[in-house]
């Protein structure tokens, strides 16, 4: 269980942060129209994901063993000062990088993903590389599904499709065909 | 945070500001505290009434329990927590003799992590009971790691030596063998891998039959349920 | 007053049907899949946040005056966090059985943007009367879609409602429903049909004005 291949794997695969435990759908289903766009707002989520794990590890260690009731309220503060700090650092040191994924940060702050995370790890009893570990996978395997239905997205607008199901609905029916799929994942690591 | 400034916004001083967080702050860190009070005896008891619940139901005979850590080496009695301990429950019947350990375990089993408790008894090296307290397994089929009675019923008197072997179902003739849930034969497995590891590494750790740690003073705070 | 009053059922009933948050305006999707594995999970993650929201709601509609516009996402999120934290230790102390089905859930209430969306649209600038109207309209369609869809994935993926077995042990249950596929489906499904209620009732008012065009001009 504290193996990191494992909690990688699962993290990424088999327990997909968005197909499996549905964190990040705002993000998911309103944004995920264009591949370009879907991929860097993965990347920008991987990172605010990492520095998140780590913000989190820190606080669990060192402050909220005083005051564990406190821990909900220091985590979105922390979160909310990281991607407000993130965004003006991206900004003076790299405008390029800024004009690529800057906007989506403000967009990561309430996305139940970055919360879920640092909530997960609190509860599993992750130390830092574990969470870092998990952050990672997380942020991958939240790309990976939102590169995909982006790419069917692309797709689907090339096909004649019904008025009735376009939009939401048939999002979250492809969604649903995903996550079926997705399940096909589980018993990876039972090499018994 | 979006902070953004409305065009008619009143030019407010940053006292202002960092003013009315702070107060906003101060009353939530009041109103928090103030229910985490409020309620942390009822979930302190309810914690330790089900951790209660979980140690008798593995252990038969048992009346009473402490918790007992691995520290420097020994096993020994404790009431606190600390972080990466390493830590079981010894169980005790009402004049306080030892009866067994209940040691809690967990690892990956099909969808995700399992988390159990299982009793044991180490003069005769038998587990004598199981409980799946955590599992995220498919219902209808991995569940019946905890739903199907007979599953369970393979651990009521399970040899540990060598080691904890799987068979088909039906096939289960040697004191260590676990029949194994038809269709679920993956979950079925991690839950007997998960005791053999974790036998392994407290085997080592457990004092010689006989002399297990001695039932501390009364009822104390891990038997206090009201 | 009747128009008062009139206005304060307005902000109520809207948030049921016509705005109802999760069918209509798509918000509050996280938690609306992950605890409607079962009915009675729906329910209480529907109740924690009609406390959060009405609460929330109330307070800052109480309070607009005092807080200046600069901080008052911020002010928002504080008030939101504080009543969150404290529906998930009374949930701990009370049920901690459906506390522990509904997991960290609990905690994500605070990331729902609907409940934020309402301070920002409605509770910051109406009345204390209208905002906690809204808010418990609001939280009411919440409360509707939850059920609606807990109650369907409860029954067609477990044979039971409330843990209530509903069609004896021939029933072979369609475990999907239960599992992060069926959530997904089962919501695609419903806003599929909504769809094509507004699909028909567009299509019922087109016709009405057809004929009465028709008849005004023969």
């Amino acid at each position: 269980m504290d193996n990191l291949v494992w909690i990688f794997i699962s993290s990424l695969l088999i327990n997909n942060f968005v197909l499996a435990y549905f964190l990040g759908l705002c993000p998911f289903l309103g944004v995920s129209n264009s591949l370009e766009t879907s991929f860097r707002l993965g990347l920008a989520t991987i990172f605010v994901l990492l520095i998140t794990a780590i913000c989190a590890w820190i606080l669990n260690t060192y402050v909220l063993i005083y005051a564990p009731y406190l821990r909900l309220i220091s985590f979105i503060v922390v979160i909310a000062s990281t991607v407000q700090f993130i965004e003006m650092l991206i900004k003076k040191l790299s405008p390029a990088l800024f004009r690529a994924m800057g906007i989506f940060l403000p967009l990561i702050t309430t996305n139940c993903a970055i919360l879920g995370l640092a909530i997960f790890a609190t509860n599993r009893g992750y130390g830092l590389i574990e969470g870092i570990v998990f952050a990672l996978g997380a942020g991958i395997g939240f790309t990976l599904a939102l590169v995909l239905l982006a790419g069917l997205r692309e797709e689907s607008e090339l096909s004649d499709i019904p008025k009735l199901i376009q939009g939401i609905a048939m999002n979250l029916i492809i969604a649903g065909i995903l996550s079926m799929a997705f399940m096909g994942f589980a018993g990876l690591f039972s090499a018994v | 945070m979006s902070q953004d400034k409305p065009p008619d916004a009143p030019a407010v001083s940053s006292v202002r500001l960092v003013l009315t967080l702070a107060l906003a702050g101060l009353i939530s860190g009041v109103a928090i505290i103030g229910i985490y009070e409020v309620t942390l005896p009822t979930i302190t008891i309810n914690k330790a009434r089900e951790l209660r619940e979980a140690v008798f139901k593995v252990i038969p005979g048992v009346t009473r329990m402490q918790k007992l850590v691995y520290k420097n080496g020994e096993l020994v009695p404790t009431t606190k927590t600390e972080k990466d301990e390493k830590s079981i429950y010894g169980g005790y019947d009402s004049q306080g003799s030892f009866i067994g350990y209940a040691i809690p375990a967990a690892g990956p089993g099909f969808q995700d992590v399992i988390g159990l408790l299982y009793g044991y008894k180490p003069d005769q090296k038998l587990v004598v009971g199981m409980e799946v307290l955590e599992s995220r397994e498919t219902p209808g089929l991995g569940d019946k790691i905890y739903k199907d009675a007979e599953f369970v019923a393979n651990f009521r008197e399970l040899l540990v030596e060598p080691e904890i072997v799987t068979v088909k179902k039906g096939m289960k003739s040697r004191p260590n063998e676990v029949d194994v849930i038809t269709g679920a034969s993956i979950s079925s497995k991690a839950v007997v891998r998960i005791i053999n590891e974790t036998h392994a590494a407290w085997s080592v750790r457990l004092p010689q039959p006989g002399s297990e740690p001695l039932m501390t003073e009364p009822e104390k705070a891990v038997d206090e349920v009201k | 007053m009747a128009e008062n009053q009139n206005e304060s059922y307005e902000a109520f009933i809207k948030g049921i049907w016509r705005d109802n948050p999760v069918f209509v305006q798509v918000l509050g999707m996280c938690p609306m899949l992950a605890v409607t594995n079962s009915a009675i999970n729906a329910v209480a993650m529907g109740m924690a946040t009609l406390f959060v929201l009405v609460g929330s709601s109330f307070l800052v509609s109480s309070f607009k005056q005092w807080i200046p516009k600069q901080v008052r996402i911020s002010s928002f999120i504080i008030i939101i966090a504080t009543f969150v934290t404290v529906a998930d230790y009374t949930l701990l102390a009370l049920v901690p059985k459906v506390h522990k089905e509904l997991g960290a859930f609990i905690p994500l209430i605070v990331a729902n943007c609907m409940i934020l969306g309402r301070q920002e649209a409605f509770a910051s600038r109406n009345t204390v009367r209208l905002a906690v109207m809204d808010a418990l309209g609001m939280a009411g369609g919440f409360m509707v879609a939850l059920f609606s869809l807990g109650a369907i994935r409860e029954i067609l993926g477990n044979g039971s409602l409330f843990g209530v077995d509903l069609f004896g042990e021939y029933f072979e249950p369609w475990v999907i429903m239960i599992l992060p596929p069926g959530g997904f489906l089962t919501l695609g499904l419903i806003l599929l049909f909504f769809n094509w209620v507004t699909q028909q009732k567009d299509k019922f008012i087109a016709q009405v004005v057809e004929a009465e065009r028709v008849a005004s001009d023969g």
